[in-house]
C-alpha cells in the first residue's frame, strides 16, 4: 500500500452504510450512532451539526479510520475499511485524510513547526520540500510567525490554527474536521472558512462538524444529528 | 519513514522531556553504580583478609603458651608451664618429630628504639634464622641475621619499613647504621619489606628482629619463650606434624586432658579453612545485597518507563492519527529507551568504578569485580529497553482513538 487509491471518480468518498456504535456493554451501553447511512461523493463539501453528545465526533472518528464501528460498513474510496490492517490504515490515514481534533492533539512540548511536519516525515518526503511545505501551511492560518512556539506557548485559537495547518500539509484529498473554528473569533473563523472554500474549489472533499450556523452555510449540503441518528436537511439550513 | 527521522524523534522527545529523561536514567544510575561499589568492597573485603592469611608463613605452625582451659581446670593441680628452650630443642628432634623441618623459638619484648633524635615503640623480636620463612618476612634490603650471629650472639638487627621511616626518614635504607634498642646499641644490617597494616595482628612493620641469644641477653634473659614457630617439611605432612607436636608438648608438660592444655598451636592452613568459609559466606552476602539493589534498580527504571509510556499514550494517538505506522512508533520508543538506557549505563559504571578509587580507613580498597560490572550494565540495559519497548508496542496497537482518549 503506497501511494494514493486510485481515483475513480464515479465510486463516492465515503459511503456509509447500517452503521452502529455501541460504547460499552451491558447496562451502561451507550449507543452513539444507530444504524446510519451516509453517502458522499467528490468534491462535496458537508457540514455535521446537531446536539452536544448526539454522536458527530463518534461518526467522524470512524469515517477518519480512527475508531472502527460496532456493526454495519464502511468503504473509503470503494475500500471496506474492515479488511486493511492497522498499517494500511496508517498509510490510508497519512496519503487520504486530514483531520482536525475538537481538541487539537498537539503534541506537547514541541514546536509548532514540528507538529505541523509531523504527517510529512511519516508520508517520507524529503526534508527540504518538508521544510517549505510546513512553512507554506503555518503561513496560510497565519501563524507563519510563531513556528518556534510550543503549544502551552499559543492560544487556544492560534493551537486550533496549528491543527488545521497540520491537516492541510499533506494535502489530503480528504478532510475531516471536527469544530475547527470553535475556538476562533470571527476574523479568524472566515480566514478558516475561507481556506476550505479554497480547498472545495480545487476538488477536495469536505465533512466538518459545526455548531455555527454561518460555518454550515458555506456546505454543499448540512446533515443533522439527532440521537445517533443522520437526517438530511439539503439546503444550508442548521 | 527513515530510520534517521526515528533517531530524530527519539532524541527531540528525550530533549522535549529532560526531567523524565533525567529520572528514568537516574534508576539505572543509581542500580548499576551500586552493585559496582558493593561487589567491590565486598572483593575488596576479600582481598584484604587474604593478604592478612599470607603474613603467616606457608606450612607454618605456631606454638602459644596460654591458661589451660578454665580456672576449675587449672585447680585440678596442672599449674601452667611457659614454653622453654626446652620445649623448641624436643620438638626439633627428628626422632619425636620426624615431619617437622624446622623450629624458631620466639623471645620479644616491647621496647623504646632510637636513633639519633627520633625514638618510638617497636617490638623487638628475637628468633633464628627459620624464623623469616616460619613467618613470611622477606628481607628487602641487606640480610637476614644468620646461624653465626644467633650462635655469636651477635649486636645486629633487621627493622621493619615503619622503623626506618620513622627513625631514619621515609624510604631510607640505613644499612650499617646503629640502632639504639633500651640503649643497647644494634648494627642494621638489613631491611624488612613492607606487609602492611594487619587488622588484628601487630603491625609487622614496626618490628626489630635480632638473634634470639642477642635479645635473650640484652633484654629478656634466658628464661620463657614467647612462641615457637614450627615449619613442616611440606604442606602434606602439616597434620602430622601437628600431632608430633601435640604428642610431645603434651608429654613434656604433663597433660592428660587435651582439653586443659596449656598451650595452643595455630597453623596457617587451619586459619585459612576458618576465613576462606568466613569469605564464602560473605560473599554469598553481598552477591544478595548487590542482588537486591539490581532489583530495586529495575523496579525503579520499570516503573518510570511504564509511567513515561502511559504517559505518553495521547501522543502515540495523536502520531497514529496522523498516518504513523506501528513500527514508527515502536521504533522511536525502542531507540528512546535504548539511548536512556546506555547513556546511564555509561554514566553509572563511571560513578561506580569512581566511588571504588575514594581512599577508605586502615588501607582497605575497593576492587572492582569486572563480572559484576557486566551483569548489572546488561541486567539495567534489558530492563529499561524492555520496559521501553513493551509498553509502547502495546500502545502502538491501540486504536488511534482509543490512545487518544488515555488521559
Ligand atoms: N469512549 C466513550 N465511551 C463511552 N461513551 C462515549 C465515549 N465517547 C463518546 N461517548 C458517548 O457517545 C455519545 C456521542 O458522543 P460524541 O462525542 O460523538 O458527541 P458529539 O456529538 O461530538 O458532542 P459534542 O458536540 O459535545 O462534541 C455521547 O453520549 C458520549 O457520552
Ligand atoms: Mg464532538
Amino acid at each position: 500500500m503506497t501511494g494514493r487509491v486510485a481515483v475513480r471518480p464515479d465510486v463516492p468518498v465515503l459511503d456509509v452504510r447500517s452503521m452502529s456504535k455501541v460504547y460499552g456493554e451491558g447496562e451502561t451501553a451507550v449507543h452513539a450512532l444507530r444504524e446510519v447511512d451516509l453517502l458522499v461523493r467528490r468534491g462535496e463539501y458537508v457540514a455535521v451539526i446537531g446536539q452536544s453528545g448526539s454522536g458527530k465526533s463518534t461518526l467522524l472518528n470512524i469515517l477518519g479510520c480512527l475508531d472502527a464501528p460496532t456493526s454495519g460498513r464502511y468503504l473509503l474510496e470503494g475500500l471496506d475499511v474492515a479488511d486493511l490492517d492497522d498499517r494500511q490504515q496508517s498509510v490510508l490515514r497519512n496519503r487520504q485524510i486530514g483531520f482536525v481534533f475538537q481538541s487539537f492533539n498537539l503534541i506537547p512540548r514541541t514546536t509548532a513547526f514540528a507538529n505541523v511536519e509531523l504527517p510529512l516525515v511519516y508520508a517520507g518526503v524529503p526534508r527540504r520540500v518538508r521544510r517549505a511545505r510546513t512553512l507554506a501551511a503555518l503561513d496560510v492560518v497565519g501563524l507563519g510567525e510563531r513556528t518556534d512556539h510550543r503549544p502551552n506557548q499559543l492560544s487556544g485559537g492560534q493551537q486550533q490554527r496549528v491543527a488545521v495547518a497540520r491537516a492541510l500539509v499533506t494535502a489530503p484529498a480528504l478532510l475531516l474536521a471536527d469544530e475547527p473554528t470553535g475556538n476562533l473569533d470571527s476574523a479568524s473563523t472566515a480566514d478558516v472558512l475561507d481556506l476550505f472554500d479554497g480547498l472545495h474549489a480545487t476538488g477536495r472533499t469536505i465533512v466538518i462538524i459545526t455548531h455555527d450556523a454561518e460555518v454550515a452555510e458555506r456546505a454543499d449540503r448540512v446533515v443533522t444529528v439527532t440521537d445517533g441518528r443522520l437526517r438530511e436537511s439539503s439546503g444550508a439550513r442548521p | 519513514m527513515s530510520s534517521v527521522e526515528i533517531v530524530r524523534f527519539a532524541v527531540r522527545a528525550l530533549l522535549a522531556n529532560r526531567l523524565r529523561s533525567l529520572l528514568t536514567m537516574l534508576g539505572i544510575i543509581i542500580g548499576i553504580a551500586a552493585v559496582i561499589l558493593l561487589t567491590a568492597l565486598g572483593n575488596g573485603a576479600a582481598q584484604y583478609i587474604q593478604g592478612q592469611i599470607s603474613g603467616l608463613g606457608a606450612n607454618s605452625i605456631t606454638v602459644l603458651a596460654r591458661a589451660p582451659g578454665g580456672t576449675a581446670g587449672a585447680a585440678a593441680g596442672a599449674s601452667a608451664r611457659p614454653l622453654t628452650s626446652g620445649d623448641a630443642t624436643a620438638i626439633a628432634d627428628p626422632q619425636g618429630a620426624p615431619d617437622v623441618g624446622y623450629v624458631a623459638p620466639v623471645v620479644q619484648s616491647s621496647s623504646t628504639v632510637a636513633a639519633g633524635p627520633n625514638s618510638e615503640t617497636a617490638t623487638v623480636i628475637g628468633s633464628t634464622p627459620q624464623y623469616f620463612p616460619g613467618s613470611n618476612t622477606v628481607v628487602a634490603a641487606g640480610r637476614a641475621y644468620d646461624e653465626a650471629d644467633v650462635a655469636d650472639g651477635r649486636p645486629v638487627a633487621v627493622i621493619g619499613r615503619t622503623v626506618a621511616d620513622d627513625l631514619y626518614g621515609v624510604g631510607s635504607t640505613p644499612l650499617g647504621r646503629s640502632l639504639l634498642v633500651k640503649g643497647v646499641p644494634l648494627q642494621i644490617i638489613g631491611v624488612l619489606q613492607a606487609k602492611g597494616q594487619g587488622g588484628g595482628f601487630a603491625n609487622p612493620d614496626s618490628n626489630v628482629l635480632a638473634p634470639i641469644t642477642t635479645v635473650q641477653s640484652a633484654f629478656t634473659g634466658f628464661g620463657n619463650l614467647n612462641q615457637i614457630v614450627v615449619g613442616a617439611r611440606a604442606s602434606t605432612t602439616q597434620n602430622a606434624a601437628e600431632s608430633e607436636i601435640y604428642s610431645i608438648l603434651d608429654r613434656r608438660h604433663g597433660i592428660t586432658n587435651p582439653n586443659n592444655r596449656d598451650y595452643q598451636l595455630i597453623s596457617s592452613a587451619q586459619l585459612a579453612q576458618v576465613l576462606d568459609q568466613t569469605l564464602s559466606t560473605f560473599s554469598l552476602l553481598l552477591a544478595g545485597i548487590a542482588g537486591i539493589s539490581l532489583l530495586v534498580g529495575g523496579i525503579g527504571i520499570t516503573n518510570i518507563m511504564l509511567v513515561s509510556v502511559t504517559e505518553r499514550t495521547r501522543e502515540i494517538g495523536i502520531r497514529k492519527a496522523l498516518g504513523a505506522p506501528p513500527s514508527a512508533i515502536l521504533g522511536q520508543f525502542l531507540v528512546e529507551s535504548t539511548i536512556l538506557s546506555v547513556l546511564a549505563g555509561l554514566i553509572g559504571v563511571g560513578i561506580g568504578v569512581a566511588g571504588t578509587l575514594i581512599p577508605l580507613p586502615n588501607g582497605f580498597r575497593a576492587v572492582v569485580v569486572p563480572a559484576a560490572v557486566v551483569v548489572a550494565v546488561v541486567v539495567s540495559i534489558v530492563i529499561g529497553v524492555f520496559f521501553g519497548g513493551y509498553p509502547a508496542r502495546r500502545a502502538a496497537r491501540l486504536r488511534p482513538i482509543e490512545a487518544l482518549r488515555r488521559e
